[in-house]
């Protein structure tokens, strides 16, 4: 992802990290803008608006009228558009039209869940990807490699619902294990949370953990190719020596940045665990907000997705340049 | 092995080309010529019509009488499954070739139309491409709905980005070469140098992209119709079913195990078949 070109040592190593980080930002910032701009665009497109919604079908034109004035849905589009940024960056996305109530306040009840879930979702496959790509770029081409590369791409492909489904026969219908539904009851330990939660974490690891390690492998493994490599083989250096000691240094920006791109994909995936398994967060608020046109909670949810979606390749990048001895020691 | 095999297949080989490929692409190519067939042949081969209530029994277990046992009206399962993987693959088909010949599309003119073309087109494409692409679906579906033709322009729409930045890539460093120099040199036009130029040297990358493309789009479109966003009643894709049976769950019922072991088997047989394809060259 970073340029290599404009990585040549510079002067200062600190100061020109610092530079490209904040580069790096503002382009993310600019990138969240535009981002703001087609979600807006693309759920306003539509002729019918949240009034005629609201009041249905029978609704006289003046009471459609009325209501429309009171959500300022008369004012032209770039006016509103302009006004929901100004609402979201002051933290103030508009009402929800369904619940009734502040959006924010609908999010901020749904976006501990939904963190809690990521968290353990990342805690448990980062580890596992990281063991696993590493393992089969170290033995390439072995039995074990092509067996770990079969497995990793038919896991790439399945569908959350398929995955869940089986768990869900596995260890509540067969073995009575754990619960279907993972509730999470706000006096509820530990203990009995993490037994809710196990399934839904394990139906994403499966996905997110499958994607991670094959990206980890493609990244050690053309590591694995450069000359210093070679040159600490010819020294005598073993395998796990290589790897650990001079490859792995060389390959954390790439595989930083393949965690945050699988990580990422949490994001979707979430979105049918949530449903599958009734977990109250944040993507199955926003496919009830579909199913229900509830525009300012969508455009709001969208929006927290697409930031952190940003936020993770930021976070890569960052990393990536952090970790670049070229750009580190100047 | 495929580098030989692939001009083979070109004129006229397919089936040495077949043999060729390692034992995980064979399973593959016979896992999506299967489905392909299934799509194409379906409700011909179905025993009974697709909603007909044709046992008083729900959630029947498989038996000689329903190969795949009955659904939670008592429809027959293999009826309905055979059925929906016309949706499944038909539509999914169709968005990725869409969402690939756009993207291509926009890609060579990006290439051959000059800087600002270029600049404006790859920003509007980077900026859809940071958006996750199923929650772009999910803010399309809200504003468009589910028709079947909307449900096919979302999921064509919702790849583009992808396609359209692999293409860009290929088409800007191909522009650069020599022969292609030549070509402007000599005075050809710059949608002749597109087509005629660029063009037929990426096709294999991009048939590649595109079994990829045809992948997520079975997944985001089953996905849609399990959450109830996709494919409408009284139609049924696999993801329909999938979810319109869920209440079996509990018995392991095989109307919801069947439907989705069958978009497994197409995601995954493609997926080992583009490997086995294109894995040679990249390794």
């Amino acid at each position: 992802m970073a340029g290599t070109a404009d990585m040549a040592a510079g002067t200062g190593g600190a100061a020109t990290a610092l530079r490209l980080v904040l580069k790096r930002l503002g382009a993310g910032l600019v990138t969240m803008l535009l981002v703001s701009a087609v979600v807006f665009t693309v759920s306003s497109l539509l002729p019918g608006d949240a009034a005629q919604e609201t009041l249905g079908q029978s609704a006289t034109p003046e009471a459609v009228a009325a209501l429309r004035q009171q959500y300022g849905l008369d004012r032209p589009a770039p006016e509103r558009y302009l006004r929901w940024l100004g609402g979201l960056a002051a933290g103030d996305p508009g009402r929800s039209l369904v619940a009734n109530m502040p959006v924010a306040e609908v999010i901020a009840g749904r976006l501990p869940n939904s963190l809690l879930l990521a968290g353990l979702t990342a805690a448990v496959s980062v580890p596992l990807a990281l063991l696993v790509g590493i393992l089969s770029a170290m033995r390439q081409d072995s039995r074990l490699d092509r067996g770990l590369n079969i497995a990793t791409l038919a896991m790439v492909a399945l569908p959350e619902f398929l995955v869940a489904t089986l768990a869900v026969l596995a260890f509540s219908v067969e073995l009575r294990l754990l619960p279907s539904i993972a509730m999470v009851k706000a006096g509820a330990g530990w203990g009995e949370t993490l037994r809710s939660l196990a399934m839904p974490v394990m139906t994403l690891s499966v996905v997110v953990v499958a994607q991670m390690a094959r990206m980890t492998r493609a990244a050690v493994i053309a590591q694995l190719g450069q000359p210093y490599v070679e040159m600490a083989r010819l020294k005598g250096l073993g395998p796990a020596r290589v790897v650990f000691a001079h490859v792995l240094p060389n390959a954390v920006g790439p595989i930083v940045n393949a965690m945050a791109l699988s990580l990422s994909y949490l994001l979707g995936g979430a979105i049918i665990v949530e449903t599958i398994f009734n977990y109250p967060g944040l993507a199955s608020l926003m496919v009830n907000a579909v199913a229900s046109r509830d525009m300012p909670l969508l455009q709001a949810c969208a929006m927290v997705f697409c930031g952190a979606y940003l936020l993770l390749v930021l976070a890569a990048d960052v990393v990536a340049i952090l970790a670049n001895p070229r750009i580190r020691q100047g | 092995m495929t580098d030989a095999a692939a001009p083979l297949a070109r004129t006229g080989a397919p089936l040495a080309w077949a043999r060729s490929l390692p034992l995980t692409g064979k399973l593959g190519l016979a896992l999506v010529l299967l489905w392909l067939a299934v799509a194409a042949l379906g409700p011909a081969l179905a025993p009974h019509a697709v909603g007909a209530f044709v046992s008083p029994e729900v959630f029947a277990r498989p038996g000689a009488a329903h190969w795949l046992g009955t659904d939670y009206l008592g429809r027959d399962v293999l009826s309905r499954l055979l059925s929906g993987a016309r949706y499944t693959v038909g539509l999914a088909l169709a968005a990725a070739l869409l969402a690939s010949g756009t993207g291509t599309a926009l890609a060579l003119l990006a290439a051959v139309g000059g800087r600002w073309l270029d600049e404006g087109l790859s920003r509007l494409m980077d900026t859809l491409i940071s958006i996750p692409s199923k929650i772009f679906a999910l803010v399309l579906v809200a504003a468009f709905g589910s028709s079947l033709p909307l449900l096919l322009l979302v999921a064509a729409v919702t790849y583009v980005p992808g396609a359209y930045r692999i293409a860009r890539s290929m088409a800007v460093g191909l522009y650069q070469m020599d022969y292609v120099q030549v070509a402007r040199a000599r005075g050809e036009g710059r949608l002749y140098v597109a087509r005629a130029e660029i063009l037929p040297n990426m096709v294999g990358p991009l048939l590649a992209d595109f079994g990829l493309r045809f992948v997520f789009i079975v997944l985001l479109l089953s996905g849609l119709s399990f959450l109830g966003l996709g494919v409408q009643p009284p139609d049924a894709d696999l993801g329909s079913l999938v979810r319109e049976n869920i209440s079996g769950l509990p018995e392991g019922a095989s109307a919801i195990l069947a439907p989705a072991l069958a978009i497994a088997s197409l995601t995954v047989g493609a997926n080992l078949l583009i490997d086995a394809v294109s894995g040679k060259g990249r390794r």
